[in-house]
């Protein structure tokens, strides 16, 4: 077995633990079975996300959040560090757009901000970040910001390649098992 | 099968090329199972033909190596780890720095760092001058100055004696006095008073390189801690996340250090929005700054005249004194240093700086303060020192006279001139009163009761304070937590200066006590697990939080100024003062520095000693020392400025190169934006919209006059539109006749039992 075939079976396990009842042990004649949303917040690797329920709405098809084996495998390979960044930076794009308008306005900020900060922050400091935030990346005037701003101002960013992590942190908190994907 | 020339080299180009994909799969942004199929493909191929082209052997080796690369990446990677996971602390202090902000947690950064320099200096000391002596050196009790004398014998083990270093720690490797002065001990010839110096100046010699390197790596990251990004708020909210983050601790650290980092910003900011008046500004601040002025000349004149009422004191009888006379100077320094800071904190509020700057005035300030106990404390010592050097001329020509006795009655007895040495046990020997013992139990005594104190003022002043306002809240008629007293702040300015005070006493002291460095080692261990309890468990975080100065250089400036004020006195003592005759591994001599000249003398060929004493002239070594320090600070500087200036022709290049696509109107910049194509979602993500909004501006629209609110560089653009902006709508390849109609949401191919990859939306292609 090549290292694409036994990472995919890896994955494979994975995506079954979820939902054994669901998820058939033969994929060979790619079946149609979706995992809802709510299974797949649970894995370890998105429990303490804050954004998990956008994360999983976002790769699913159906804008629901019920990922099917590919979807799942998308994800993850996405998610992963080795993946280029424009993919990265597409795919943040749509998981910071709340009302998936293909825009980020000040509504969608603030409900960023607040998974972000657990809601610690007064309104005052909330409109006061949102608004600076906006005023920074926002280069057409519309007051919110469309793909092009998003993509210019991640652009430069200097580590968000690896979403801001350092490595003690991937050792110490994360669990490793995006590694499947690094030998394919 | 026999190929051409031109057959062999196209097929030697598609293999290279095929091996490439192979490498570079992962990379793609493709979908599984394309990247799969097209493994497979690519792997036969390179099977097949490399077979053809007679590289049998090629392609094992080819493999081998492919693998060891991966494997060298994962071990690099994996050393990388290993690395950080080494850094002690490095989990406590991101604790911190998570809920208390990194001003907090540059202290206990700065506490890590001190503990490194300290266990290099115990490295020297330790296994250069205290381990010779002890494996190669004489036993205790062989020799007087390694013997309790015999008047203290009685009280040598009792606890109040060791706790004033007296008795058996006084004669232990602990202090100056233990060691002896023979040139060279044990079989190894261990020249030990020669190491003895050389430690002694090395330590200086090495504390000031450190410092000034890390001075000059500090100066590199340069700027006075306000982060300059164009993006700062943004670059918060969008990539400080940690998606890799499993751990519900972890989590949680990360919640609250994106949190305070938001609010280390906001405080940023809202500086930079204050009203300026600045003549009142002005004038409050030289108002401030006058006080304060006042108030420190007080406090300098203060101590001066109670310790010259205790030079009077000391020369009255002891007895008649009261407690309060007896301890005048160490109460008022206590005193100042208890009343002060806080008073330097009200005054301050004129001012109304930065939280930054107005931390690094209170550090100046308290520092100036304590000058004023350190003079103090060297004032005294520096008498006491005086006096015993005085006793010890009459003692010593006691001695003398004592042994020409001796010898005298001997041979005008026995009626020989061979006389053996008399027979006295090492501990009925007269001794003299050894200055640099007591200079070395003086520091050691003065460090301890440093320690005590502080460790004492945590517990109480924080620990029992939260304790209090805890538990008697529920029985209290005002808010204990939210008026007076409430939970106490961590007060960044006298602990940083604590440490660096600390700092000097050890410098000074480690020549006279080598055990001193080891007592240092313990404090400063114990001290960061301490502190980092007491920090978590009782202090609440500042009310602005802000972020710390991105340079040390602040505490480092301090630190090189402690340093160069610690070397001032005991160069002096090694030029100038005359050692014990019978205590030290100096003794004997006239000054210390004469053990240099004898090695050089004896053990080193005749030229050194001429180019030494051309080369000792110190208006020779003092400029040569100075301008060897600038020199190297400078050259670690132009480091930083050459990367500095790499950076910035990096960015200009990028900007040129932004430019130059955006005017050529190129239809694709980038050929992984031409691969996700493959990857937009086939079916938009959108709700049935409830108006008609060009939702992806321009991609319809061939010439982009419907969307005004696109980038001006963009809108230029062709027909291709669709890489640019907008990713959840169906992307058109016919051209468009008509107006956008209501799109038809997600019913279109998602119900059906299809979860192949994307099918084209409207494209001619197959789909893989």
């Amino acid at each position: 077995m090549t290292n694409a075939d036994s990472s995919s079976f890896r994955l494979h396990g994975r995506y079954r633990e979820l939902a054994p009842h669901l998820v058939p042990l033969d994929y060979t004649n790619n079946p149609d079975i979706r995992v809802p949303p709510t299974l797949i917040v649970t894995m370890p690797e998105l429990k303490e996300n804050p954004f998990r329920d956008r994360i999983v709405e976002t790769f699913s098809e159906d804008g629901h959040g019920n990922l099917s084996f590919n979807d799942f495998v998308d994800m993850f390979s996405a998610l992963c560090e080795t993946s280029p960044r424009e993919l990265k930076t597409i795919y943040a794009f749509k998981i910071y757009d709340f009302n998936r308008d293909n825009f980020i306005c000040k509504e969608d900020l603030k409900k960023t901000l607040n998974k972000l900060t657990k809601g610690e922050l007064s309104p005052e400091e909330v409109l006061l970040v949102c608004d600076k935030s906006m005023e920074e990346a926002d280069l057409d005037g519309d007051s919110k910001l469309s793909f092009s701003d998003f993509e210019n101002m991640v652009s430069k960013a200097p580590d968000f390649l690896r979403y801001g992590s350092t490595s003690s942190t991937t050792k110490r908190g994360g669990k490793s098992t995006w590694l499947p994907l690094h030998n394919i | 099968e026999s190929l051409s020339e031109g057959e062999i080299a196209a097929l030697k180009e598609q293999l290279e090329e095929k091996k490439k994909l192979i490498v570079t799969l992962r990379n793609k942004p493709w979908r599984m199972k394309k990247r799969l199929v097209l493994l497979k493909e690519a792997q036969k191929f390179v099977e097949e033909f490399e077979g053809a082209l007679g590289k049998g052997k090629g392609k094992k080796l080819y493999a081998f190596k492919v693998m060891m690369t991966k494997k060298l990446i994962k071990f690099k990677r994996d050393f990388e780890n290993f690395k950080t996971a080494c850094i002690p602390w490095e989990r406590k202090i991101k604790d911190v720095e998570s809920h208390f902000g990194s001003s907090v947690a540059s202290y206990f950064i700065f506490l890590r760092w001190m503990y490194g320099l300290n266990m290099v200096l115990f490295g020297f000391m330790f296994g250069l001058v205290v381990l010779p002596e002890i494996l190669m050196g004489l036993p205790y009790g062989s020799i007087p100055r390694k013997t309790v004398p015999r008047e203290e014998q009685d009280t040598a083990m009792d606890f109040s004696v060791l706790n004033d270093f007296e008795g058996f720690c006084k004669y232990s490797f602990l202090f100056y006095g233990y060691y002896n002065n023979d040139r060279t001990i044990g079989v190894l010839k261990f020249r030990l008073p020669l190491s003895y110096l050389l430690v002694g100046v090395g330590i200086f010699g090495y504390s000031l390189m450190v410092v000034i390197r890390t001075m000059a790596r500090n100066s590199n990251e340069g700027g006075d801690g306000a982060e300059e990004g164009e993006f700062t708020f943004s670059w918060k909210m969008f990539t400080s996340w940690d998606y890799l983050i499993g751990n519900p601790e972890t989590a949680d650290n990360k919640f609250a250090s994106i949190t305070t980092s938001f609010k280390e910003s906001i405080v940023d900011e809202q500086e930079n929005q204050k009203d300026e008046n600045i003549h009142l500004r002005r004038f409050l601040r030289v108002l401030a700054n006058f006080l304060i002025t006042c108030t420190l000349g007080g406090s300098g004149y203060l101590i001066y005249f109670v310790v010259k009422r205790s030079q009077d004191f000391a020369k009255m009888e002891q007895d008649k004194l009261s407690w309060l006379e007896k301890n005048e100077v160490e109460f008022v320094m206590s005193l100042l240093g208890l009343v002060c800071p806080p008073l330097f904190e009200t005054i301050a509020e004129l001012e109304d700086y930065h939280p930054r700057i107005a931390l690094k005035w209170q550090l100046g300030r308290i520092f100036a303060l304590f000058l004023g106990n350190l003079y103090t404390f060297l004032f005294a010592l520096f008498d006491e020192v005086n006096e015993k050097l005085e006793t010890e001329k009459s003692i010593r020509n006691a001695t003398i006279w004592a042994l020409n006795q001796y010898y005298a009655n001997y041979s005008s007895y026995f009626n020989t001139t061979d006389v053996p040495p008399p027979n006295v046990s090492p501990a009925d020997v007269i001794r003299g009163p050894c200055w640099e013992n007591a200079v070395g139990i003086g520091f050691v005594k003065l460090v301890v009761s440093d320690i005590q104190v502080s460790y004492l003022t945590i517990l109480v002043g924080d620990f029992l304070r939260a304790v209090i306002v805890r538990f008697l809240n529920y029985c209290w008629c005002w808010d204990l937590e939210a008026g007076f007293p409430s939970y106490g702040e961590f007060d960044i300015s006298g602990n940083v200066l604590g440490l660096v005070f600390n700092q000097g006493m050890i410098w000074m002291g480690a020549f006279y006590a080598p055990g001193l460095v080891g007592l240092n080692i313990l404090r400063l261990l114990s001290s960061m697990y301490y502190q980092c309890w007491a920090v978590m468990c009782c202090n609440v975080p500042h009310e602005r939080v802000f972020k710390a100065s991105r340079s040390n250089n602040f505490y480092m400036g301090l630190l090189l100024l402690v340093l160069f004020l610690s070397l001032l006195p005991v160069v002096y003592a090694i030029m100038t003062l005359s050692p014990s005759f019978d205590c030290g591994p100096f003794s004997g001599q006239d000054k210390i520095y004469d053990v240099v000249m004898e090695t050089i003398e004896q053990d080193l060929p005749s030229f050194i000693a001429n180019i030494f004493t051309y080369a000792t002239n110190p208006g020779l070594i003092l400029p040569a020392v100075l301008l060897m320090l600038a020199l190297y600070y400078l050259n670690a500087v132009s480091k930083g400025y050459k990367q500095a200036n790499m950076d910035l022709k990096k960015k200009m290049k990028m900007a040129r190169d932004e430019e130059k696509n955006r005017r050529n109107n190129k239809d694709s910049t980038n050929q992984v934006m031409i691969d996700l194509e493959d990857l937009l979602p086939k079916k938009s993500l959108i709700p049935p919209p409830i108006e008609e909004e060009p939702t992806p501006p321009g991609v319809v629209n061939a010439k982009g006059s419907k969307s005004p609110k696109m980038k001006p560089g963009a809108a230029a653009k062709g027909v291709n539109l669709q890489k640019d902006v907008s990713l959840a709508a169906p992307n058109p390849r016919a051209p468009v006749t008509y107006a956008p109609g209501p799109r038809r949401g997600p019913a279109g191919n998602a119900r059906g039992p299809q979860p192949g990859p994307s099918r084209g939306r409207g494209r001619a292609g197959p789909p893989r």
